[in-house]
């Protein structure tokens, strides 16, 4: 006797966040088109971590590889959030910046390279301090000198998410694909607590920090683009979609005004709740104020 | 930090192929492995947990008595367990020798 065997979809899944930074950045590459630059063999690590008697990656935890995504060159750029919480330092911020320039070059030449960044990072390696902060304002001008030829797109996969100077450079992408289990904001919630106290935001309340922070209200409220499954080909797919489609006709950073305007209009007398401000910015957004 | 070197000149196969494996992240390392130039197998461990000499010892001696090649293995270690340690250099192995 046979019975049928019922496979949920989700045991199907092929999750994108139980891959490493180079796996994760392979997986969304066409295959056999990629090499990686400045990989763990060239030995281009932080100087200043042993330093600090912390061990240091022999790639920095930055995995850069340069190939094809649905036939278009592309270059990819993953931090590894397992190393140092993906946080930016002298050489992973130089690698990034170095591979965003070289797309821009690559672009300027008539060939358009877009820069796919997967950002699972802190933001700042403090150990590097200020190189750090230095890198990360590197990136920043590298973003916006590639953006005028091809598209930057961020994915946000989890689970550390994407914190402090790096989530200011995620908000320069032309596009922010986010998991639901992915994080969004500029101070994370544990130093938050820590400099304003639980009262005003508790990182223990995993319910509260995702109905801020997390990647369904970031697309809700119309600050990312699109919510991804967690699944490697899905995630790929999203990818291609926003390859073919090429370049916004307004990224979201140049949209000044808009939102002056918009969080002018906030009403601070009363707690601002995550749904309402979803429901309030993602209509204009629906109406093609934003996209 | 403890840096820790180990000689293994019973290890002499040739090799052709590296590997790296794993990533520097809390109880785990990378491993790094390649031909080595002088004809017999290296070992340099980074680790940031000092103390454990003799574990390591005792878990690459137990690797070396099963593998003869030689090869440099490089180590960012951030307090990987000795079952992960030996995990991660069987990983590298089936790399360099598929």
């Amino acid at each position: 006797m046979s019975y049928a065997t019922v496979v949920p979809e989700f045991v199907l899944r092929q999750s994108f966040i139980e891959l490493d930074a180079r796996a994760r950045a392979q997986s969304l590459m066409d295959a056999g088109s990629w090499r990686e630059l400045v990989g763990p063999f060239d030995r281009i690590q932080s100087p200043w971590l042993p330093m600090q008697d912390i061990a240091p990656e022999s790639d920095d935890g930055c995995i850069v590889l340069k190939g094809a995504i649905a036939g278009k060159p592309a270059v990819v750029i993953a931090l590894e959030g397992k190393f140092q919480a993906g946080s930016m330092g002298e050489v992973s911020g130089a690698k990034m910046t170095a591979a965003l320039d070289l797309a821009a070059k690559d672009s300027q030449n008539g060939k358009a390279t877009t820069a796919v960044l997967l950002l699972e990072t802190g933001g700042v390696r403090l150990q590097e301090a200020n190189l750090g902060l230095a890198v990360i304002a590197e990136v920043m001008a590298s973003m916006l000198a590639l953006r005028e030829h091809a598209p930057v797109i961020t994915v946000i996969a989890g689970t550390v998410g994407c914190f402090g100077g790096m989530a200011i450079a995620a908000a320069l992408s032309s596009y922010i694909l986010m998991t639901r289990e992915a994080r969004l904001g500029l101070n994370g919630p544990e130093v938050i607590e820590q400099e304003s106290g639980i009262e005003e935001f508790d990182s223990s309340d995993h319910a509260l920090i995702w109905a801020i922070n997390g990647g369904e209200q970031r697309v809700g409220m119309g600050v990312a683009d699109e919510l991804v499954l967690d699944d490697a080909p899905t995630i790929a797919a999203a990818l291609r979609r926003c390859l073919t489609t090429g370049l916004p006709q307004v990224h979201r950073s140049q949209q000044v005004k808009l939102y002056r305007d918009r969080i002018a209009a906030l009403d601070t007398l009363q707690q601002i709740d995550p749904f309402s401000l979803r429901k309030s910015w993602k209509k204009e957004t629906e109406e093609g104020v934003t996209r | 930090m403890e840096q820790l070197k180990f000689d293994y000149p019973s290890a002499k196969r040739r090799v052709a192929k590296r590997a790296h494996i794993g990533v520097v992240g809390s109880g785990d390392m990378e491993v790094l492995m390649e031909p080595a130039d002088t004809g017999f197998a290296h070992v340099s461990v980074l680790t940031s947990v000092n103390g454990f000499g003799n574990s390591w010892k005792a878990v690459l001696d137990r690797f070396f008595s099963k593998y003869d090649g030689a090869v440099r293995i490089e180590i960012n270690d951030a307090g990987a367990t000795p079952g992960s340690v030996m995990l991660r250099l069987e990983q590298a192995v089936e790399v360099i020798e598929s």
